[in-house]
């Protein structure tokens, strides 16, 4: 228990540094202030929008996107991983196209796809899947390959057939790479949906605000967009992965807490 | 309990360099109830007649059957035991894992509670049931490992070098208790070691394998009272008897 407060202070610490040294350069004098505003002044914007329900309706609009597509890409992506790594057909087909199409940065398809499929929240959600797919499809390629042959072995001289191995054994044994790649689906979601929103969103979205506050030179209200973002992204890390990872792989000795 | 039947078995290697046999023409037949162990060095082709026996691997040419069955792939009359402490499960607990054969069976989740329970009894892990394996010892994931092969109940146990991975003070308590345990349940043994100790502790009868190819050497009937004295005279005796026929061959 005293551990866990140490890491919260710690972590406190760092973001506190961090705050330090922006309000540090912000009163310097250097910069305009329409260009640099100060934490206070962020932040009663970001009170302003939250107590007027706008900025949480921003959030909602952008959290529904990302949760679309993110889920999208769990139910595309975790079968096909583990479909891949079983058959050697699904993978000779799959790998060269994932190898080809991965590299293309989510934010360069969002014209296209405008064209495609509109402004407004197909797009964005499609963005979205595109982005956290491949991180889905790759991690858990890589779990179900890195299942410990023993385990199977085991399950077998014990009677499992085919469907109850991969229930059983083969899903809990690639699981920290599972986790992990929903992890890394969910970062790579977060930062597509900003840039979707930015071009392919009319009038909703957090990516929407921070490039419509640009024509007024509104910082605050980008910076006050930004928080937002970032602590979503936050709660999301730390508490919904965080604990999964806690309450799985952590106590099951599959994964440790760094030392020290 | 069920004899099993070791029938000219073979089986080839298939190795970037050529083809290379791992066991050749073995033939062996085992009593119900009968503890065997297999000894020799590595490389001699003992684990692989084991992983033949246990259905992991198909031979070449030959058969076994175990209570005149054949043997095709694995089965529930046979458990099996590794050296690995990985083998266990790290999702489940010591009782998730001793179960695991019963759930495969079907059996109702308060029956396989109580057997698995049971079993875990029976290894002295009565207290560790909700602990999961990375918070065991090495030798008790080994107990808990032995309890999950028992537990579906076969009538053949396999194991391939079960506590090598142990220190030595750990594997005497270990083989004292799997004594105990087959004095209890009356399995029959098959035991794959390369210590002679350990062979002449716990087999009815030792049999002594050689590599290039693997083929069964010799074989020693261990006539001692149980419990066995690993102190006494006889017991040394045996020993003896064992090292002379692996050191031959390595001498040759």
């Amino acid at each position: 228990m005293i551990d866990s407060q140490r890491s919260k202070i710690r972590g406190m610490l760092s973001l506190l540094v961090a705050a330090a040294l922006y309000e540090l350069v912000a009163r310097s004098g250097y910069f305009a202030p329409a260009l640099l505003p100060t934490l206070p002044t962020v932040a009663r914007t970001l009170l302003a929008t939250i107590t007027n329900g706008s900025m949480i309706e921003h959030a909602a609009f952008t959290l529904y996107r990302v949760m679309f597509g993110f889920a999208l890409a769990v139910v595309v992506g975790l079968p096909l991983g583990i479909l891949m790594a079983r058959f050697a057909r699904i993978e000779h087909f799959f790998l060269p196209l994932i190898s080809a199409l991965m590299p293309i940065p989510s934010f360069a398809l969002v014209p296209l796809f405008m064209l495609w499929f509109g402004i407004g929240n197909l797009t964005t959600i499609l963005i979205v899947f595109y982005a956290a797919t491949f991180p889905m499809v790759f991690n858990t390629w890589s779990g179900v390959r890195s299942v410990n042959p023993l385990w199977l072995r085991a399950a077998g001289a014990m009677g499992a057939d085919e469907h109850r191995l991969f229930w059983k054994v083969i899903i809990p044994g690639a699981s920290p790479f599972i986790i992990t790649g929903m992890r890394q689906a969910f970062l790579r979601a977060w930062i597509a949906v900003v840039g979707a929103e930015m071009i392919a969103a009319s009038d909703w979205g957090l990516g929407w605000v921070i490039f419509d506050a640009k024509e007024f030179l509104n910082t605050d209200v980008m910076l006050a967009s930004l928080v937002v973002i970032g602590m979503i992204g936050f709660v999301f890390e730390r508490f919904v992965f965080g604990s999964l990872e806690r309450m799985t792989v952590m106590r099951w000795g599959m994964m440790r807490a760094a030392k020290g | 309990m069920v004899p099993i039947e070791i029938r000219d078995v073979s089986l080839i290697y298939d190795t970037p360099g050529g083809k290379v046999p791992g066991v050749k023409d073995v033939s062996l037949n085992i009593g119900a109830s009968e503890f065997v162990c297999i000894v020799g060095p590595s490389g001699c082709g003992k684990s692989t007649l084991l992983n033949i026996i246990a259905g992991f691997l198909a031979p070449a040419a030959g058969e076994i059957l175990i209570g005149g069955k054949k043997v095709d792939g694995h089965g529930m009359d046979r458990g099996v035991v590794f050296q690995d402490f990985a083998q266990l499960f790290p999702w489940r607990t010591a009782l998730g894992n001793v179960s695991f054969g019963l759930e495969m069976k079907g059996v109702p989740k308060d029956e396989r509670d109580r057997i698995a329970r049971e079993q875990l009894r029976l290894v002295k892990l009565e207290k560790f049931t909700a602990s999961y394996p990375h918070h065991l010892s090495g030798g008790m994931q080994q107990r808990v490992a032995i309890a999950r092969a028992l537990a579906y109940n076969p009538s053949v146990l396999l194991m391939d070098e079960p506590f090598a991975a142990l220190d030595a003070l750990t594997r005497d308590d270990m083989q004292r208790l799997l004594a105990d345990v087959w004095r209890e349940t009356r399995k029959t043994v098959i035991y794959v070691t390369h210590n002679v100790s350990e062979a002449v502790y716990l087999a009815d009868r030792v049999i002594v394998m050689t590599p290039h190819p693997g083929t069964i050497k010799a074989e020693i009937r261990v006539a001692l009272p149980r419990p066995r004295d690993p102190l006494s005279v006889e017991f040394l005796d045996y020993q003896k008897q064992l090292l002379k026929q692996l050191g031959q061959e390595t001498h040759a």
